[in-house]
């Protein structure tokens, strides 16, 4: 892709050494390095489209993280913050993760069909990784996003879309069954700290439903989804 | 303001990669899937604010004749309309599963996008689609993969009945003849009424009666359902 915003980069940089403030809380800084750059703000819009035709998704949970690390890895254990998210939409763990910087969260449930622009301001010092994660509530233990995208990559007005799949937290046995579902189809359990499933995040392989003969199941033929399952677009606007 | 964003790159894309000059297109479409036929495919060149179709967004009147009958003829008024160029019906009719047309011609004039459509058969508003895909400056061949949208305008009853105009129920046909009958009507709980991406047909195995008159071992499909090779001259 064509590259015309170097040249705004530069002077991006520019501003931020003339911009002249000052970060207190220096004074333990031991290192020999040179004196920082006066930080500025750098401002990004993460816009959240949800695909499914009937799985409504947890509020959206935005994180900023340090370079090189992932909330998740396909093939290993999920965390307890992730687990806690698949089985319950609840993202809050996820800011005492390691080398979790600022953790933003969508206004509420994302509807399917509903688009959300989540805005975040980050200080230039700060700008890293970044992961964008949520559930698919009418599932046990699904959820859908991305992790790691070096942020780093965005100039002013550009922007990166990401078409992503589900996976499975692998912590949760995907029984379908009254009562271990916390979204609308059934207003059951949310987390439960047993692991009675792999244990080894995976890509989802779809929710099998009442209406094709999972005679336990809570879930309709509607619920089924197939990949992608959101539409995410990161723009830098600042 | 996402839309705003997105606009402004491609204005700065398209002033640093001036001159803009008009692409002969070489395109194949293939049917990636198992037991689903295209109708009549819709291949349209246009400029970077036209859309078919967008996730998220409603379809419009021309999108649903097309998902639910497989009608195009209003889409390609509209890009013909508003300046683009169009393929209109490039495989001589539906496109079986495993079927591939190639060697499609496309002068795109000084049109910058290329989206593609066709229903998905039998369904009752899958739609294979292809959304205003940049087409690169630089000569090349390039493939990638389509997926099935629901266009959100028809409950998926999976009953085979004939419907194919917009707002009727019903599935227009089911090309192979492998399509049941007497089907009781799937129940779609879904309320999305936006372009999304299909949770793909339920089906049952009873070609007498059930719940569906699609067969579950036969009309199933997973994303991507078509390979598109673009070839820029």
């Amino acid at each position: 892709m064509n590259n015309p915003n170097k040249y705004l980069r530069y002077s991006a940089l520019a501003f931020i050494t003339s911009g002249a403030l000052i970060l207190g809380g220096c004074s333990d800084n031991n290192n020999d390095s040179p004196a920082p750059i006066a930080p500025s703000m750098q401002s990004y819009t993460v816009a959240v489209t949800n695909l499914t035709a009937n799985q409504p998704m947890s509020p959206i949970a935005v994180v900023n993280h340090q370079v090189d690390t992932v909330l998740w890895t396909s093939g290993e254990s999920a965390s307890l913050a992730l687990e806690t998210l698949a089985e319950s939409g609840d993202a809050s763990g996820l800011s005492d993760e390691v080398a979790v910087t600022e953790l933003t969260n969508g206004a509420g449930i994302l509807l399917p069909g509903a688009t959300e622009s989540i805005a975040i301001s980050l200080n230039s010092e700060e700008i890293a990784d970044l992961s964008v994660v949520t559930m698919l509530v009418n599932t046990n233990d699904a959820f859908a996003g991305f992790t790691g995208y070096d942020l780093t990559n965005l100039t002013v007005d550009e922007s990166m879309t990401f078409r992503v799949i589900a996976y499975d937290a692998g912590t949760e046995a995907n029984s379908e069954a009254k009562g271990t579902i916390p979204g609308p189809a059934d207003s059951g359990e949310g987390f439960n700290a047993a692991r009675d499933d792999s244990n080894l995040v995976h890509a989802h392989s779809g929710v099998i439903s009442h209406d094709d003969g999972l005679a336990d199941s809570v879930l309709t033929a509607s619920h089924r989804f197939d990949n992608p399952v959101l539409l995410i677009t990161v723009s830098r606007t600042e | 303001m996402k839309l705003n964003q997105i606009t402004k790159m491609l204005i700065l894309g398209s002033v640093v990669s001036l001159p803009v000059t008009a692409a002969e297109l070489e395109i194949s479409v293939t049917n990636l899937t198992h037991g689903n036929h295209f109708t009549p495919l819709l291949i349209a060149a246009h400029d970077m604010d036209s859309h078919l179709f967008q996730a998220g967004e409603m379809a419009t009147p021309a999108l649903q004749k097309m998902a639910e009958g497989g009608d195009i003829g209003d889409l390609d008024a509209a890009v013909t309309g508003a300046g683009g160029v169009t393929v209109v019906n490039p495989a001589g009719g539906l496109l079986a599963p495993s079927g591939k047309v190639d060697s499609i011609m496309l002068d795109t004039g000084d049109m910058t996008h290329l989206s593609i459509t066709a229903m998905v058969l039998p369904t009752n508003d899958a739609f294979v689609g292809l959304n205003a895909w940049k087409i690169p400056a630089e000569a090349g061949s390039y493939t990638f993969t389509l997926n099935a949208y629901d266009a959100g305008t028809e409950a998926n009853d999976e009953i085979v009945n004939g419907g194919g105009m917009s707002g009727v129920p019903g599935i227009p046909a089911a090309p192979s003849g492998d399509g049941g009958m007497n089907a009781t009507g799937v129940m779609d709980m879904s309320s999305n009424d936006k372009v999304h991406i299909h949770p793909g047909v339920l089906g049952d195995t009873d070609l007498q009666g059930g719940m569906s008159d699609l067969d579950s071992r036969v009309h199933r499909w997973l994303n991507p359902v078509a390979r598109v090779t673009v070839v820029v001259k």
